[in-house]
């Protein structure tokens, strides 16, 4: 215990804001690899491709960061998530592995090499789309139910994964929100980079989306309750506030751009929205990591680490914080870089 | 094929093909910060250009390095998740500053990248690269670490199998932390010291741009002699192993010297083949006494031999032949740039003869497999300890079923890394003279006094 607080909900407090954080700057990611795609397949690269590279060049790496981090921190805080997520994330996580290698090397190659070639667009377009899918197959088996217990160890039932409807909807989701996120975040770019005809063409990806992303979201509750009750229940008892919040945000954004107002304001209720579900979520699963194998309470680092872990945490963030508010007032936030003027 | 096997072959894979760009990503940021220093200082656009050209490749090898790291990083877990749910409660904190320090890196490293043109004065931009020397370097010293704990493991106690009353700090700088951070760090500036060298010395010989000599023979000055004092550092280093390993790894020593009866006055053995069941050498170059010199200061050190060391604990003992490459490749890379720095004070009209300069390409190429053949002596020489005296690898790695088809997809995934990675980097500088970036400088950089910058 630390200030008060036990190390365990300091560890996923810290944990699940990081992973919020590269859910967030990873769909702008890759969706705005998506878009690039898209961009050059109907000849709109003028209008859309440079302002993607505007933005992404300075940051991708950056983005990376975040996933490393969310894994090295979790196996720290948590190690005996490295016992059963490692035995049965082998094919799924090395498939994830693979995409994200491709994704990164390509959008690379791409992008600093002197070649421009659309096949290697096609590769980091395309991938971008594959990660969120493949990512959140450590989520869906965080649920429980698709782990089995063989006579050496625990082995991920293939089986009940590919025929379970909430996995096929989880996948769905992640894929939509990629093109609903992104899409907001790069209309509100265009917007400040006067880029008026990918301001267009964003925007409309984004009421395109806007829909299908909430309708699917309600999906996934409703085969949540059928997967996993006790989880759906607690979500319903507990945090219902929060989703609410988070369906009113939506409203607010969405009516935002599609009256083209306060731009920047908009992006910040979509973030919040997702904040607030993001959160609603992983309040609800508490206190299990892994359904039934890994609680929270039970499963957190020896003390005298998560202590040494959680200075090391306060640490790095005053480090952190004042080198990422750089970046961002350098390349984001500075009007005349974003006008391509810099 | 056994499991504990494919493990091995995977994770020796992906780390051997992520150590190509790691090294690269620690040595790089120092290389950079002197060659834009000697720039800015003597108002001199070769170094100016030379480190645009430099950080532009160094791009492409960041995201591969990025890629394979983040690869690399989740593997752990995947192919040993028994060693990291019972190493995870003693080596999350330098894992966890690795990252940190990665972190620092990559956004220092993205704003140093994009703001070349947009401060007035050179020297803020110049500042940035202490962040990137000091994040790239730190995440090397961090992550070294978690590998010498994996060596000499300590901070811990052991109690029914698991491990307690964990010490973070005391795992972290256990024995092995000094010298193997010493020697990882320095033979990676070193490398791209060489590497550099190789470059330009490569392109003095092609002579596609007769223009840009200058500035070729430039750039191979100061890689030559930074590379002179980084490998002297490292060799030191190297020493300091002997000794280290002398004390606390004696397997090792002796699997890697092919050294069977405990003795002073050891025989230092190089090269040579080996008759495993009489424990014959041929062939082999041996200097008497030395290998006790070397591990104690005086030819009367007792060194352990192997026969001392219970039969399943004893290393391979292919791992000699590593040792003989990396020394030589080591000491190659060293006698080359100390000669051809010579014959350029003595002789310099000799320095353009094209065999003297291949000798000299030779050295880039010759320091990273001496670094590969140095992590294959130093992974391989714990076998069969994953922790060394605590848990063996056979014990650690996942029994999952598809590891075939993983290995299978990876090693497609590298190829295709590899060989793209070679391409846009050959592509990137081929057509396009130094002088050409040279003269686009003119324009704003140096006269960026009267133009106002950022």
């Amino acid at each position: 215990m630390i200030f008060g607080i036990e190390y365990q909900t300091i560890g996923i407090i810290v944990l699940w804001t990081f992973l919020l954080g590269y859910v967030i700057v990873g769909s702008i990611d890759w969706g705005a690899g998506f878009f690039a795609l898209y961009g050059r397949i109907t000849g709109r690269t003028k209008d859309l491709n440079q302002l993607i590279a505007r933005y992404l060049n300075p940051v991708w790496e950056v983005t990376n960061v975040f996933f490393v981090f969310f894994f090295v921190g979790i196996v720290g805080f948590f190690p005996e998530t490295a016992y059963y997520y490692g035995s049965t994330l082998l094919i799924p996580a090395s498939i994830s592995l693979i995409i994200l290698s491709i994704r990164g090397a390509f959008y690379a190659f791409e992008n600093y090499g002197i070649d421009s070639k659309l096949s290697w667009t096609i590769l980091y377009g395309l991938s971008g789309l594959f990660i969120p899918a493949s990512l959140s197959v450590a989520l869906v088996i965080s649920e429980g139910n698709y782990i089995v217990e063989g006579a050496n160890g625990h082995y991920l039932d293939w089986q009940s994964l590919i025929l379970s409807p909430y996995a096929w909807s989880v996948v769905l989701l992640a894929i939509i929100s990629v093109l609903y996120i992104s899409s907001a975040f790069l209309t509100t770019y265009a917007h400040i980079a006067n880029e008026t005809r990918g301001y267009s063409i964003l925007r409309r990806w984004f009421l395109m989306w806007a829909g299908p992303m909430i309708f699917t979201c309600l999906f996934v509750f409703i085969s949540l309750r059928e997967h996993n009750h006790e989880h759906f229940m607690n979500a319903v008892n507990n945090q219902l506030w929060l989703f609410i919040a988070s369906f009113i945000l939506f409203i607010f954004a969405t009516l935002l751009y599609y009256f083209k107002k306060a731009h920047t304001i908009a992006f910040i209720c979509v973030f919040l929205q997702f904040s607030f579900a993001w959160f609603g979520y992983g309040m609800s699963k508490m206190p299990y990591i892994l359904y039934p194998y890994i609680n929270v309470n039970e499963s957190v680092v020896n003390p005298s680490m998560a202590l040494s872990l959680t200075i090391a945490f306060i640490l790095g963030l005053l480090l952190l914080v004042p080198s990422l508010l750089l970046l961002l007032k350098l390349f984001v936030f500075n009007k005349a870089y974003v006008k391509g003027m810099k | 094929m056994d499991q504990v096997i494919i493990a091995r072959m995977l994770a020796a894979m992906t780390l051997a093909f992520h150590i190509i760009f790691a090294t690269v990503g620690v040595g790089v940021p120092i290389i950079i910060m002197i060659t834009e220093f000697l720039g800015i200082k003597n108002k001199d656009k070769h170094y100016l250009a030379m480190t645009r050209r430099i950080s532009k490749g160094y791009t492409v090898t960041v995201a591969v390095g990025v890629v394979t790291g983040t690869i690399i990083g989740l593997q752990l877990s995947l192919l040993y998740p028994t060693f990291m749910e019972m190493g995870g409660h003693v080596i999350a904190l330098p894992l966890f500053m690795e990252t940190f320090a990665f972190f620092f890196e990559a956004i220092f490293l993205s704003i140093y990248l994009y703001s070349f043109d947009r401060f007035k004065n050179l020297w803020t931009h110049w500042l940035l690269n202490i962040p990137i020397v000091l994040g790239s370097t730190l995440s090397a010293v961090f992550i070294t670490t978690v590998n010498s704990f994996m060596n000499t493991p300590q901070g811990f106690d052991v109690e029914g199998g698991k491990l307690v009353n964990v010490q973070p700090l005391e795992a972290m700088f256990n024995p092995s932390v000094p010298v193997r951070v010493l020697h990882v760090v320095f033979t990676a500036y070193m490398t791209v010291a060489f590497i550099v060298a190789s470059i330009a010395a490569f392109k003095l010989i092609r002579n596609k741009f007769t223009e840009d000599r200058t500035y070729h023979k430039k750039g191979l000055k100061v890689a030559l002699i930074t590379g002179i004092i980084f490998s002297v550092i490292a060799m030191f280093a190297g020493d300091l192993s002997a000794k280290f390993l002398h004390e606390h790894q004696p397997e090792k020593l002796a699997a890697m010297e092919w050294h069977f009866e405990t003795e002073s006055q050891a025989d230092l053995v190089l090269f040579g083949m080996l008759d495993e069941d009489t424990q014959e050498v041929k062939g082999a170059l041996k200097i008497p006494g030395v290998l006790s010199f070397l591990a104690g200061n005086s030819f009367d050190t007792e060194v352990t031999g192997l026969n001392d060391i219970p039969k399943d604990e004893q290393p391979p003992l292919i791992i000699h032949y590593f040792f003989d490459f990396m020394v030589f490749f080591g000491m190659y890379c060293l006698a080359i740039a100390v000669a051809f720095m010579l014959i350029w004070k003595f002789k310099p009209k000799w320095i353009h003869n094209k065999l003297l300069l291949s000798l000299v390409v030779l050295t880039g190429p010759f320091a990273m497999l001496a670094i590969e053949a140095g992590w294959f002596l130093a992974e391989m020489g714990r076998q069969p300890w994953i922790l060394r005296g605590y848990l063996k690898v056979s014990e650690a790695a996942t029994d999952a079923p598809g590891l075939i088809l993983t290995f299978g997809g990876f090693l497609l995934l590298y190829i295709i890394l590899g060989v793209s990675s070679v391409y846009v980097l050959t592509r990137m500088f081929k057509d396009k003279s130094a002088k050409a970036q040279m003269d686009e400088l003119d324009d704003h950089t140096l006269l960026n006094d009267q133009k106002g910058g950022y």
